[in-house]
């Protein structure tokens, strides 16, 4: 029973394979069939609403959706919450053999599983971050990486921040000593004591990306201690931008735009900003590159941007001091990281 | 390392110890009626995420977060009561519907509040009473008598629940069921109904311990945003040889450390971050190692009661 199953399955793809080599010669198309969608599949590790890591992807997704002509140009597949690396290796595979076009690996968790599974199907795209390597010394041609410099953004914020300071006591809320938190963090530290020598920048981490309720404590922790101006990275930060808001300590948001969380509080966030990138992998993609760039998100190139609140006023001196700062990380003048 | 206590670290430690204590206050506290009755659920933490989801959907909706409270408690009364149909009525094995119990409340409360909500938004939680007199004491009234109700309620129910379990004809009744079911089946104790109370209970107070962060403690509501605290509950309990006062020996000391290991980092104590998150870790295995009386855990904790069976 079984090896008559299997039989009929062989054929079955057999005449499926001869069928689609035979497809294309049988028809030379001129004929304007509807193009087909391209089919964009992400899996993330928290939700497309955390207002940091996941979100930043998601509505870049959308909006290049938008800009393309809707779901019937792009189709948009997402899984949620896949902090389990097991869990998100067997969703990648799954939209790899269901035929999307590019399926995004949006973690660095998932880099290893990744690995392992583009060889295994060479006619899609797949993207990961925040990552550097695209695995091509492995001989592997279908993987993008893109990577977000944060700490350009970190670096500008520090200035800001420690040039609003009344106390000159900076706090900041990290999560795992890892990736886009690392270099966020250390970025932000480096230009704070850079804008004004002799501040002093607490920095905590809790060991995870999730824990809201310890980052919470960091932030009291934080206060308790003299911080006034306040920042952090990954989505458990919505913890201690809460304790900032009730203690009245200023907030600088850090992977999307923190504002609409607590409007009186935040002063700038560093925005990240990933449609340039997943249009150019699109582009690629069209003219039959399926990977091998390694992106990088940067002030210059638009990938990152500063964002103000208007609500909480900046002093016009320090933000003419942010410009300078913007403009010397662009120029290559000033290195964000000591 | 000294000059680390100052006075005005110690006092923000006790703060923030306190804080970080409640919610396991909570969650224990309700595991242990049910674990003292013979019943472990595992699915607290799913309780927790519920109700604080439910706990602050309806605090927001209605502006009103004594309605926020009661629909956490309800939410976790209800999930309390099905895990005790499963577990008592069923018979079904403890552990894995408890298991199911969370991933349930875990699906279920990130369902509900994408179809709710459109992101993470904040509400005002309750807010700190200043207790009279006491809260007037120089350094510790701020730290001890500055808190919010949720936060009392908490440290108050340690001793509420131990008078239940040790001082009352029904406190005694739940041990009984829990040590030997058949013994107190043959007294005419209702074995099945006493679990029923009990699960239901604890899962009340999970439900109140999910709101202790949705409404009072961090006043948002995000997916998963327990991120396992129910599990640490659950150890906590046996942690506290399942009497309310070990387990407020454990709640504090795992807090406590937590609180004192943010401090060593913003205090810049040279001291790898990696080894101070995992300080009230060490700290509670190191601890439990010592202490754990083995001998204290229910005899039929985990066992189904089947009548007349010797």
């Amino acid at each position: 029973m079984k090896s008559v199953l299997s039989r009929l399955l062989m054929l079955v793809v057999l005449v499926a394979l001869l069928l689609s080599a035979c497809g294309p010669a049988a028809t030379p198309a001129p004929t304007q069939a509807p193009e087909k969608p391209l089919r964009v599949a992400i899996v993330m590790p928290s939700s497309i609403t955390d207002m940091a890591f996941s979100q930043g992807m998601y509505e870049a997704l959308v909006k290049v959706q938008q800009e393309m002509g809707g779901p019937s140009k792009m189709e948009i597949a997402y899984s949620e919450n896949m902090f389990k690396v097991p869990d998100a290796a067997a969703a990648i595979r799954d939209y790899a053999s269901q035929g999307y076009d590019i399926v995004i690996a949006h973690g660095s968790q998932y880099g290893t599983s990744l690995a392992q599974i583009a060889p295994e199907f060479p006619n899609t795209t797949f993207a990961w971050g925040t990552a550097t390597d695209t695995f091509a010394d492995q001989g592997i041609k279908n993987v993008f990486a893109y990577n977000p410099s944060a700490e350009q953004g970190g670096y500008v914020l520090g200035t800001i921040a420690a040039l609003m300071s009344k106390t000159g006591v900076l706090g900041v809320c990290g999560p795992v000593e890892a990736g886009d938190a690392k270099t966020y963090v250390d970025g932000f530290k480096y230009g704070a004591e850079q804008a004004r020598p002799g501040v002093k920048v607490q920095v905590t981490y809790t060991g995870s990306f999730s824990d809201v309720s310890l980052m919470a404590a960091a932030a009291e922790t934080h206060i308790a201690a003299g911080a006034d101006m306040l920042t952090g990275s990954s989505q458990s930060v919505v913890g201690a931008i809460g304790v900032a808001k009730e203690k009245g300590a200023k907030w600088f948001g850090q992977q999307w735009d923190q504002t609409s969380l607590a409007p009186d509080i935040v002063v700038a966030s560093q925005v990240y900003d990933y449609t340039s990138i997943i249009k150019d992998m699109i582009a690629k993609r069209k003219a039959g590159t399926l990977g091998g760039v390694a992106y990088t998100l940067t002030l210059a190139n638009g990938g990152l941007t500063i964002k103000y609140n208007d609500r909480v006023p900046v002093p016009p001196e320090i933000k003419a001091k942010a410009d300078e700062v913007i403009k010397g990380i662009i120029d290559g003048k000033i290195n964000p990281l000591p | 390392m000294s000059n680390v206590f100052t006075i005005p670290v110690v006092l923000g430690i006790i703060y923030s110890g306190l804080r970080l204590a409640t919610p396991y206050l909570y969650a224990a506290i309700g595991e242990a009626f049910a674990q003292n009755s013979g019943v472990y659920n595992l699915g607290v933490d799913g309780i927790m995420l519920m109700g604080a989801f439910s706990g602050f959907y309806v605090g927001m909706k209605t502006g009103n977060l004594w309605w926020g409270l009661l629909a956490a408690m309800g939410v976790g009364l209800l999930m309390g009561l099905l895990m005790a149909v499963v577990s008592v009525t069923l018979k079904a094995e403890q552990g894995i519907s408890g298991i199911g119990l969370y991933m349930f409340g875990l699906g279920l409360s990130s369902l509900l509040f994408k179809k709710t909500m459109s992101g993470v938004e904040s509400i005002s939680g309750f807010q700190p009473v200043r207790i009279p007199l006491l809260g007037n004491i120089p350094y510790l009234g701020d730290v001890l008598f500055n808190h919010n109700l949720l936060v009392y309620g908490a440290f108050l129910l340690v001793p509420l629940a131990s008078f239940i379990l040790y001082k009352t004809p029904f406190g005694l009744m739940i041990r009984a069921v829990g040590q030997n079911p058949q013994a107190a089946d043959t007294l005419g104790i209702n074995v099945d109904r006493i679990r029923y109370i009990t699960v239901s209970l604890g899962g009340m107070l999970a439900g109140i311990a999910g709101a202790s962060l949705s409404i009072s403690l961090i006043n948002l509501f995000q997916e998963n945003m327990t991120s396992g605290m129910g599990f640490i509950a659950i150890a906590l309990v046996y942690f506290g040889s399942w009497r309310p006062l070990g387990i407020l020996g454990g709640a504090l000391l795992f807090s406590f450390v937590n609180a004192l290991q943010l401090w060593l980092q913003v205090l810049g104590v040279n001291f790898p971050y990696d080894f101070a998150v995992m300080l009230p870790y060490a700290m509670t295995i190191l601890a439990l190692a010592i202490s754990v009386r083995r001998a204290a855990m229910p005899d039929a904790l985990g066992k189904p009661f089947e009548r007349g069976e010797f």
